[in-house]
């Protein structure tokens, strides 16, 4: 190469770019980031350090949705990619294509220190959690809709409290992007007013796996969500972030249903108990009312009253019979007269009298008694007790 | 509709426990304590057959998600 050559800074800058870009195309570095920084655009930009030196790094959106954590200052890394010289700044940095921490000792590191940061803003103060409804109408899950874990839970609200709707925010629960889901899914359940609690949950699996529920971004949604939260990640060893931000934390997915559901058997054993107990009750309040009304009836002030009824009953009693006595008497009065009429009636009976052979005479309407009475131009009937003659007017004096 | 119904079974459901606190505590004369019983056994039954009937439902939310993040990233 030729030095003594002049060149334009631009000249100058092309060589560099194109030695440095060519010698070094493909590098991996170990350090740990400081100023880190997500733009708008979805780009990353930190540096990487270590005690002596610093590197300026940077990470397209397209290569860094690929990364399971979202990094931190102070998180050691080991970083994958070329490097790449920028004209307009005469700088320098690396082209990041793939990100890890350095070891599974930076994840926990990360972890401790997130904690650390979240428990001083007082993002895990029990006095914030919010208290999961008894019973609950429609329970809001974030997870994996293919997963087991929301197979498991599905079985275990059918099992415990069939009544609730299970709505489901799909979620990716592993992974690049991972958090991003989780957190619509809050901030989506929390654009309805009609859910009652919230599930963010995922099966079992390695610190890589469940990262997603260390991230900031989740802690913060769940911890800001408006709809109390229960956590059920992992297994009942592993904790996460979010299991501390959470209203309630839930040692797996299915705990976590458990704990957002009333248990219908205790319904039933509840409702059967009240039958039970409160039919006891209510006859011991009927018997207690009747032991009381049967002392009041019985008591001296009501006996009162029915004496007094028994004894004009037995007054009354007493005048009746004097004056059905009286009564009798005149009947008695009454139908000796009669039958003594009757006998005189019956002693001038005419028929008798006619049965013994007279006979009576009448004209017109009278019967004659008397010769004097007798007209003899008129037709006259005679009577006998076997019929009736009439006879025509003659000569017959 | 149905956040009504599930209301009206967890009020049914305060209700009962409500009025088993009140027929236990032997303050209620008998009219009011024949009242309850009558009231609670018939929400024994309402309750036990809304369990009785009840089937879970799942609803997925995803349509609405998508919405969401093409609003979020226009």
């Amino acid at each position: 190469m030729n030095r003594s050559k002049l060149l334009t800074v631009s000249e100058i800058t092309k060589q560099i770019k194109q030695t440095l870009e060519a010698d070094f195309s493909q590098v991996s570095v170990i350090g740990e980031i400081s100023n880190y920084k997500a733009h708008n655009s979805g780009h990353w930009y930190f540096n990487l350090k270590d005690s002596d030196a610093l590197i300026c790094c940077t990470m397209w959106r397209s290569f860094n949705s690929y990364v399971f954590f979202t990094p931190q200052d102070g998180m050691k890394i080991i970083v994958s990619g070329k490097l790449s010289v920028y004209p307009p700044r005469g700088s320098y940095q690396i082209d990041v294509r793939s990100m890890k921490p350095a070891g599974e000792g930076e994840l926990q590191a990360a972890f401790e220190m997130l904690k650390q940061k979240l428990n001083a803003e007082g993002l895990f103060d029990p006095a914030r959690k919010k208290a999961i409804p008894q019973f609950p109408q429609k329970i809001g899950i974030i997870t994996a809709i293919d997963g087991a874990a929301f197979k498991d839970m599905i079985s275990v609200a059918e099992r415990r409290y069939p009544l609730a709707e299970l709505v489901i925010a799909p979620a990716r629960v592993q992974g690049s992007g991972s958090a991003e889901t989780i957190t619509e899914g809050i901030k989506l359940l929390n654009t309805r007013d009609d859910i009652d609690v919230i599930i963010v949950a995922r099966g079992g699996g390695s610190i890589e796996d469940l990262w997603s529920f260390n991230e900031e971004a989740v802690a913060r949604a769940v911890y800001n969500s408006k709809i109390p939260v229960i956590s059920g990640v992992g297994h009942e060893i592993d904790f996460t972030i979010t299991d501390f931000t959470a209203d309630l934390r839930a040692p797996t997915p299915s705990a976590a249903m458990e704990m957002a559901t009333p248990d219908i058997n205790d319904i039933f054993a509840f409702i059967n108990d009240f039958s039970y107990n409160s039919t006891l009750k209510i006859n011991e309040y009927c018997r207690k009312g009747r032991k009381r009304l049967s002392s009041v009836l019985s008591s001296y002030g009501f006996r009162v009253p029915l004496d007094i009824v028994r004894n004009k009953s037995q007054l009354v009693d007493n005048l009746l019979y004097k004056v059905l006595q009286k009564t009798d008497h005149r009947i008695l009065l009454h139908n000796n007269k009669v039958s003594l009429l009757t006998k005189v009636i019956e002693s001038n009976n005419v028929q008798r009298i006619l049965e013994r052979g007279f006979t009576l005479v009448r004209q017109g309407n009278k019967y004659i008694k008397r010769k004097a009475g007798f007209d003899s131009n008129e037709e006259s009937e005679l009577i006998f007790a076997d019929g009736k003659v009439k006879i025509r007017p003659g000569n017959n004096e | 509709m149905n956040k009504k119904n599930n209301n009206k079974f967890e009020k049914d459901l305060k209700r009962l426990e409500e009025i088993s606190e009140l027929l236990e505590d032997n303050s209620v004369d008998l009219d009011d304590a024949l009242n309850l019983y009558e009231e609670g056994i018939e929400l024994s039954r309402t309750c036990i057959s809304a369990l009785k009937k009840a089937e879970l439902r799942i609803t997925e939310l995803k349509k609405k998600l998508d919405e969401l993040n093409l609003e979020d990233e226009e």
